[in-house]
């Protein structure tokens, strides 16, 4: 029995969320549930067509519709000279020239370029008035022929935009390509697999929203909306579009209803209806239908890859050599430009110690919806490249798949890849073994016998993903093109009570950052987890953030707030030190006392808070009261999560119908503050890869470029009997240049599953590749060669 | 010409003058201001506008508010009585079966209704079950514990 016993570190307990009380009993505020005084209803006429020119917009019919109140179309944007969407990431060509920047209007100017392209924005008293009216805008369209298959978008003879009429926005290599060239020259064996990446539409279950409302008595501009980096979209939609002040705007992403990177972006909509908020002096509210949601989210993936892994003869990896090109659809969306590049490329090395890795990654314009990130960005389609190639190479050598790949694992750390990353710390051999333990491997033959004997197929597939996290260091993502800082920021407000608020640029959409950030904090200061309250989402509210994306909330957000918290202390300490007439050198902090360290004389957190906005025996020649402190923290590198992945797969041959009949998930995400919400992730993101992998797959006609599955009836999303339970596991490996040792969670099951599925379906059908999705007719026809 | 809709909504009467065009969700969020029923889709297809009206899961996106005229409904506001949860909505706060929260009222309300046509319905029959209900976040693994959980009777807190 211990003579005292310590209370325990809420850090890596499961607590139950604090925010589940509101979301489940209907108390939520999501942006559509925010109504302003006098607001009227924004509808936006799009374009039916995939390109056009705009002969004539005649909205005289529409503007004596009852119930509108005014209509915009692009010319009064171009009158105002509002600008076009910026693009927040330069990439340059290989030959060293800046990509294709073509402009990127809030409303048409001149053509349509997707169908779903907005052409007016129609503002009424109601929303079905504003859909009436806009029915009655006479467009003239010259249509002119669409750009869709991006593998002829060169010859298309037809210009997205009139000044790229190549439709390349970029032509861009990475690696070393010569040391690639004689890598191959001396390889004993190449295999080589030409693939799709399939484009997928986010498909958050909540719309994207917003309300924006203009306030005349100090001119300022406040904005509801479904957004994952509130200040991002400020800084981009006054700073770029709009030319207001920030200080003159205000944006509020309360609850959001999932984002998955779609949210991510500075959106068309949201920068028209603040500024026509102020044309109108009433606030202006647009909820996306559905239907306009897969027209006009950004999309995700859209990759047509070449990959080539050259080895000797004893499987040793000696280069790898990948050409891409990727979509970009009609517009450059704010981060587009970055996911095939810097967040693809760079992740080619994997979690092996191929010597020489070289990419070429051309970009091209479509009459599609702009591409972006989307759950993993760019991280997916290179583990999709490495895992896929590397489980073929195992079946070309004639190897067990897991033993080429540990043979070929890295196991020294830090590890400078040669695609410009330099991995801190992981056990790879680690989560492999793990997950193969869990997944039952070895009993996979008799199972496999079993199906067989039943007239099915059975088939195991890896793999072996890895992410870099935790963006990032803002000098090296500058140098790599970026036009934003990637830090974190985090207020920590002390009250007298020694109750605490936290102020975070991280913003939660689902993923319990109301729990996870009031552990951390709770945990540091020795205080109850619910004396901590976490505020996000408001630019009104918290310090300049750059929100939550790439899995970087707890790496970086949580690390500001560290860094915060840390400053407390140490100001606890010099108030401590006077309380106690100590030397603040002496003062030592542990489980919420400050004390003076070999005695007895200590003096609680709460006393401390109390002191400092009650400065009567205070030392204030030398300290400011107050007990409140910020802090900005941009990392050092990257942080690398990475684990193990095997699934299990049975298809019947006869209907093409796959099952998955087991899906292990073993992560290194470093240490872990609370185990149920990483494990939740962890369900979502297989969910969502095993949903590319097996059914979803956006459709645009090949001629008119008209989406065909633009709704829940055709597009599927994976349901529940589409899924099995999974089991998910953890090996610890801690980052090792941040303070709590955390490498991040949201996206390494979307990252890992796609390549374990299709690993596991081409190991069932004895095939080398089959395309995502893999639909039940795909498997079939496959099942019949 | 507008309509008088009287409704019993949980448990109190309400009356409102309504375009016939009007649907129930519709009624529900901006007339009675209870918006933690969703709209996630226009297709019927997500579920997450699922309430129960005189005792059945319907989805209020996809009926005419008229349609439920003189009826009883229920919605995610209605369903904790005097601050304790339900045990359907204790059991997702329990399990994690929630994450962004925007597709669980539906998907609470559906699970209601899931146990009470079938109580011991074995986890295929779970999921089958839900298949009027999309959610994106949680891979639906927890959501099947949590319904699976309710099932046993042993969620502990509902305050």
């Amino acid at each position: 029995m211990t003579a005292m016993s310590q209370p325990q570190s809420p850090i890596g307990q499961s607590l139950l969320r604090r925010e589940d009380y509101r979301f489940l009993t209907g108390a939520g505020q999501y942006t559509d549930d925010v109504v302003l005084p006098f607001q009227t209803y924004g509808v936006f006429l799009r374009s039916p067509y995939a390109h056009a020119r705009i002969r004539s917009i005649d909205t005289s019919k529409a503007a004596k519709a009852p119930g509108v109140v005014k209509i915009f179309t692009g010319t009064d944007l171009a009158d105002a000279k509002v600008g076009g969407l910026p693009c927040g990431w330069l990439i340059h060509n290989k030959d060293g020239s800046p990509m294709k920047e073509p402009p990127h209007p809030v409303l048409a100017q001149g053509k349509v370029r997707h169908v779903g392209d907005q052409v007016a924005l129609v503002v009424a008293e109601t929303v079905l008035q504003a859909k009436d009216a806009a029915e009655l805008i006479e467009v003239d369209y010259q249509e002119l022929p669409a750009v869709i298959d991006i593998k002829s978008v060169e010859t298309a003879g037809t210009g997205v935009h009139d000044d790229v009429p190549n439709n390349v926005c970029y032509d861009w290599g990475h690696g070393n390509k010569d040391a690639v060239d004689a890598a191959f020259a001396n390889a004993a064996k190449v295999t080589k697999l030409e693939f799709t990446n399939n484009r997928l539409i986010p498909n958050a279950m909540e719309p994207r929203a917003a309300n924006a409302q203009y306030t005349k008595h100090d001119e300022s501009y406040t904005l509801y909306v479904a957004n994952q980096n509130p200040h991002v979209e400020r800084l981009l939609m006054s700073a770029f579009v709009l030319g207001l002040p920030e200080s003159k705007v205000r944006v509020i992403s309360p609850d959001v209803g999932g984002g998955f990177g779609s949210k991510i972006f500075l959106y068309p909509e949201e920068t028209a209806l603040v500024w026509a908020s102020k044309r109108v002096g009433r606030p202006i509210k647009w909820t996306a239908e559905r239907s306009e949601s897969f027209l006009v989210d950004a999309h995700g993936r859209d990759h047509a890859t070449t990959a080539e892994l050259a080895m000797d003869a004893q499987g040793n990896f000696l280069a790898l050599r990948v050409k891409t090109i990727a979509n970009m659809g009609a517009y450059l969306s704010t981060f587009s430009t970055a996911v095939p590049t810097i967040l693809y490329a760079t992740l080619l090395a994997g979690q092996y110690k191929t010597p020489a890795i070289y990419a070429e990654v051309k970009a091209v314009f479509t009459n599609t919806a702009p591409v972006d990130a989307y759950r993993g960005a760019g991280r997916p389609e290179a583990t999709y490249v490495v895992e896929r190639v590397v489980e073929q190479a195992a079946r070309d050598m004639k190897m067990d798949p897991t033993a080429i790949r540990r043979q070929n694992f890295i196991t020294e750390f830090p590890y400078a890849t040669p695609v410009g990353l330099t991995y801190d710390t992981g056990n790879y051999a680690a989560h492999l073994d793990k997950a193969k333990d869990l997944a039952d491997v070895g009993g996979f033959a008799a199972r496999k016998a079993a199906s067989q004997a039943q007239g099915k197929l059975r088939g195991l597939g890896y793999a072996c993903y890895i992410e870099a996290c935790g963006l990032a260091p803002s000098n090296i993502a500058g140098a790599l093109g970026a036009r934003a800082g990637l830090f974190e920021a985090g207020e920590v407000r002390v009250h007298p009570t020694g109750t605490v608020t936290v102020f975070t640029g991280s913003h939660s959409h689902g993923q319990g950052h109301e729990t996870t950030f009031a552990q951390v904090v709770a945990a540091k200061l020795g205080i109850p987890v619910e004396s901590v309250e976490i505020v996000h989402g408001d630019t009104g509210r918290v310090p300049f953030g750059l929100g939550t994306y790439g899995s970087r909330s707890i790496a970086v957000g949580g690390t500001a707030i560290v860094k915060a918290v840390d400053k407390i202390i140490a100001k606890g300490k010099k108030i401590a030190a006077h309380l106690l007439e100590a030397s603040d050198t002496d003062i030592v902090f542990e489980n919420g006392e400050f004390k003076v360290a070999g005695t007895d004389k200590k003096v609680p957190f709460g006393s401390v808070a109390l002191t400092a906005y009650v400065p009567h025996n205070y030392p204030l020649d030398k300290l400011e009261p107050g007990l409140n402190e910020n802090a900005f923290y941009d990392p050092t590198n990257f942080t690398y999560p990475a684990g193990s992945y095997v699934c299990e797969v049975e298809v019947d041959p006869e209907t093409g119908k796959t099952t998955v009949e087991k899906f292990t998930a073993v992560d290194d995400f470093g240490n872990i503050i609370n185990p149920m919400i990483v494990q939740g992730q962890v369900h979502g993101g297989v969910a969502q890869g095993l949903g590319q992998a097996m059914m979803e797959g956006c459709v645009y006609d090949p001629e008119s470029g008209q989406l065909l599955n633009g709704s829940y009836m055709d597009y599927t999303m994976p349901r529940a009997d589409d899924l099995p339970s999974f089991t998910v596991d953890h090996t610890v490996t801690p980052c090792t240049h941040n303070p709590l040792g955390v490498k991040g969670c949201g996206e390494a099951g979307a990252i890992g599953s796609p390549a374990a599925f299709m690993n596991a379906l081409t190991d069932a059908l004895g095939v080398r590749d089959l395309a995502m999705p893999a639909t039940a007719e795909r498997v079939w026809r496959a099942a019949r060669h | 010409m507008d309509v008088t809709l009287r409704l019993t909504v949980n448990g109190k009467a309400v009356e409102a003058a309504v375009d016939p065009r009007t649907l129930l969700v519709q009624v529900i969020r901006e007339r009675l201001q209870l918006t933690g029923t969703h709209v996630g889709c226009d297709t019927a297809q997500c579920g997450a506008c699922t309430v129960h009206l005189n005792g059945r899961a319907v989805k209020a996106c996809s009926m005419l508010a008229l349609q439920a005229q003189g009826g009883d409904l229920t919605t995610i506001e209605g369903l904790s009585k005097d601050g304790q949860l339900h045990p359907m909505q204790a059991a997702f706060r329990e399990c994690h079966g929630l994450q962004c929260g925007f597709c669980t009222p539906g998907m609470v309300m559906s699970a209601v209704q899931l146990l009470k046509d079938n109580p011991k319905a074995t986890e295929q029959e779970i999921r089958e079950g839900l298949e009027g209900n999309i959610c994106r976040c949680t891979g639906y693994h927890n959501i099947v514990k949590s319904i699976q959980l309710c099932q046993s009777g042993k969620v502990s807190a509902t305050a």
